[in-house]
């Protein structure tokens, strides 16, 4: 009931909210608010979840950080909005949060029709299946006729479909409105498998009642890029969310951390001998660059000394030294042979 | 002239027109009606400019789309193919499915709860009491979770099934029956239940004629209970039984076959009768207190039974006070269904939400479900009235 009536809500919202305070672009209000709202999981291991001090913290969590030191110059000036899957698009369209950063697929079709904007991807994924080990089973192509509890509101309901349809499978899907029921009834036994993005079954496996009886078979079955999305038609608040992040991948790129960024500026002070002109740019030190995305001239070092770099962040929330002990993968940068690419700060 | 005429036609003439109470009225209720049409109008077309400017389209043609999900339980058949409108038909009917169980099944829980809260037995009051109590105090949702998680820990694993002759399998997939397979010559037993009711309806009829005329009483349950079970049962035998069974067996990782009842259906329906049933039970308990007790010993002064004191003299009295308030928990009965998606029942609220994911039409989607519940509540009040109007007291 309490999500029949958030939604119902934010369609109200949609209906009421007047078109011209649509029209205000939503730097302006972020400034006027004094702080983010950005939409973010309910409680995701790694990627948006409160840690025991009950303070948010997660690789989504940090992207939104970003965006706040960028515009706001305080990375801590974000109001959480916890989402769930089925929530999350109808509270950016109707203006209840700037900005979801919340372990979402960019799709053509979420793209397109849901008047969201997708520019940047901070995790590259792709949905996996996780079973119990005494099951015997190495392979999700041996899932024939199995019960599979899913989220509802996911790519992943539609992944599955179309993986049961190419295989024959004849899959039995038990769809709950939460993660956690999801997460309780595969852990009870209710389904023989438990589907959702590679990483979300890391996060969740940390959850269950013996992580160590559960494995996650080897079969990748779709590309699940997710980023942060924004609502259609704001470039300019859809270019600082997206440099947000490139910044975070180039200062990684370069080696600036959020222990060494004051040295960094100090060693590449105008004039300096052998200064890297990209980092010049970059921390604002000659170009203004963040004029042209309407912040000032200290947006990345900002984001860099309040947040760190991308590889930081990863490190720290989903990384070998986080519970969940993901590798970089497809997450490496670019030049490591990864997916992560930013654009060059010019 | 015609302002000194007298008689009642030309009586409101005289008066200047919006001192006139009747026509000040109309013209209010014209500028309300106005007013809403208005606001409907403007939300309308905001939405619509609202809409526009984020591109998002607008239409009902995404009810032809391919589905591309598939649910879990559903009355009418349904694949991967299915449009989406197909599936939201399905949802529709498991919102229907449930709400009648639950209505019948907690009104039947609640009567009973309510009587007993009035027994003399101190253990039984007190019982029912805690009952109550403890049950209207707890959210509905977290009993649901409750029973949920309870149905799903208690029933063994599906390779640990529990297994009643072979026919009847129990496990955390759900209750596992055989299913009737009608043969050719199944229609002739369906006639025979046909004229099987039909009798009954006759045996009540002559008894209760005859019971008028001489006083004299006539078993009429257990005589049409009988007309009913026993005249199919008979001719299906002589048919030879044309019905097959198909028996569930395990197959891979679940039971193929058979007629399957799943925990999410089972929770739902206990969690939400065990919980309205609690409100219906004080319903009761107010409409039975409100019968002056004059009436109960007026009936045992007759020398009617306490049972039929309560069944003939209070309860038909109590029904009038009983059903409006009933009227309302049946409408909580339907929205609450809503909550099944907590539990993985796929109910229209669950299905809508998957379609208004998939395609993003948030506005459409709401209004149907809104649409359907409208639809559903209406009918439900409709028919509770038609049958408060039945119960009515006949003044004589
Ligand atoms: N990437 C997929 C799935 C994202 C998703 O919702 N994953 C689930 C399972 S890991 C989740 O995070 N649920 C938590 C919640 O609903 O707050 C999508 O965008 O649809």
């Amino acid at each position: 009931m309490k999500s029949i009536k958030y939604i119902v809500a934010s369609v109200a919202l949609l209906a009421g909210m007047s078109t011209a305070a649509h029209a205000a672009s939503t730097l302006e209000s972020v400034k006027a608010a004094g702080k983010v709202k950005c939409g973010v999981n309910t409680g995701l291991t790694g990627f948006a979840a409160p840690n025991d001090q009950g303070v948010w913290a997660g690789l989504d969590i940090d992207l939104c950080k970003a965006v706040a030191a960028a515009v706001l110059g305080d990375a801590n000036a974000v109001e959480y909005k916890p989402l769930n899957a089925e929530q999350r698009f109808t509270a950016l369209q109707s203006g209840e949060v700037d900005l979801l950063s919340r372990n979402t697929t960019w799709t053509l079709s979420r793209d397109s029709q849901l008047g969201l904007d997708f520019r940047a991807v901070n995790y590259y994924d792709g949905q996996g299946f996780m079973v119990r080990k005494d099951l015997g089973i190495s392979s999700a192509k041996e899932l024939k006729g199995a019960t599979v509890c899913v989220q509802e509101g996911t790519t992943t309901e539609k992944n599955l479909g179309d993986f049961d349809k190419q295989y024959n499978l004849g899959m039995q899907p038990v769809k709950f409105k939460e993660s956690t029921d999801a997460r309780a009834a595969y852990d009870e036994g209710r389904c023989d498998a438990y589907t959702t993005d590679a990483s979300g079954l890391a996060a969740e496996r940390t959850g269950l009642k013996a992580p160590a009886d559960h494995i996650i078979l080897p079969e990748i079955i779709s590309k699940e890029p997710l980023g942060p999305a924004v609502r259609h038609g704001d470039s300019q608040w859809a270019d600082i969310v997206s440099w947000a992040h490139f910044a975070m991948l180039i200062g990684e790129e370069k080696g600036i951390t959020s222990a060494n960024v004051d040295d960094m500026k100090a060693k590449n002070a105008e004039g300096t001998d052998g200064a890297d002109a990209e980092v010049q740019r970059l921390l604002g030190i000659t170009d203004k660059l963040g004029e042209g995305i309407g912040l000032g001239p200290d947006w990345a070092y900002n984001i860099l000394k309040q947040v760190g770099n991308y590889g930081e962040a990863f490190e720290r929330n989903v990384g070998k030294s986080s519970p969940l002990g993901l590798d970089r993968g497809l997450n490496a940068l670019w030049t490591q042979g990864g997916l992560q690419y930013a654009p060059p700060a010019r | 002239m015609a302002e000194i005429s007298a008689g009642p036609s030309g009586h409101s003439a005289a008066i200047v027109w919006w001192r006139d109470e009747r026509k000040r009225a109309l013209l209010w209720q014209v500028l309300v009606v106005a007013g809403v049409i208005a606001a409907i109008w403007f939300i309308a077309s905001n939405t619509i400019e609202n809409l526009r400017t984020l591109g998002v389209p607008l239409g009902l043609d995404f009810l032809d789309f391919p589905a591309g999900f598939a649910i879990s339980f559903s009355l009418i058949p349904t694949d991967l193919d299915s449009s989406i409108g197909r599936l939201i038909v399905a949802g529709i009917l498991n919102t229907l499915l449930a709400t009648a169980i639950c209505v019948v099944l907690s009104t039947f829980i609640g009567f009973l709860v309510g009587v007993l809260r009035l027994s003399g037995n101190y253990l039984i009051s007190r019982l029912a009491t805690v009952y109550v109590e403890a049950v209207r105090n707890v959210p509905l949702l977290v009993q649901l979770l409750f029973w949920y998680v309870a149905i799903v820990k208690f029933f063994p694993n599906v390779r640990q099934s529990i297994s009643l002759n072979d026919m009847v399998f129990l496990s955390n997939r759900g209750i596992y029956a055989p299913r009737p397979v009608p043969q050719d010559d199944f229609s002739i037993v369906l006639v025979a239940l046909a004229v099987g009711i039909a009798i009954a309806f006759g045996i009540r009829r002559w008894a209760k004629r005859r019971q008028e005329a001489t006083g004299k009483q006539f078993p009429i349950g257990l005589s049409a209970l009988g007309a009913i079970l026993l005249l199919p049962i008979l001719v299906s035998v002589l048919l030879g039984n044309p019905v097959e069974w198909e028996l569930p067996a395990l197959q891979g990782f679940n039971f193929q076959g058979g007629i399957v009842l799943q925990p999410e259906l089972a929770t739902l329906v206990i969690g939400l009768s065990i919980y309205t049933a609690a409100f219906i039970a004080e319903i009761v308990r107010g409409g039975i207190l409100a019968i002056s007790h004059g009436q109960t010993e007026a009936a045992y002064a007759l020398g009617l039974r306490p049972s039929r004191t309560l069944r003939l003299v209070i309860v038909p009295q109590a029904l009038r006070i009983i059903v409006p308030p009933l009227t309302s928990q049946y409408l909580n009965i339907a929205k609450n269904t809503t909550l099944a998606g907590a539990i993985a029942y796929p109910d229209i609220f669950s299905i809508i939400g998957t379609s208004l994911n998939q395609t993003g039409r948030a506005v459409e989607n709401i209004a149907i479900m809104m649409g359907f519940f409208l639809l559903l509540s209406l009918i439900i009040s409709w028919f509770m009235n038609w049958y408060n109007r039945r119960i009515a007291l006949v003044e004589r």
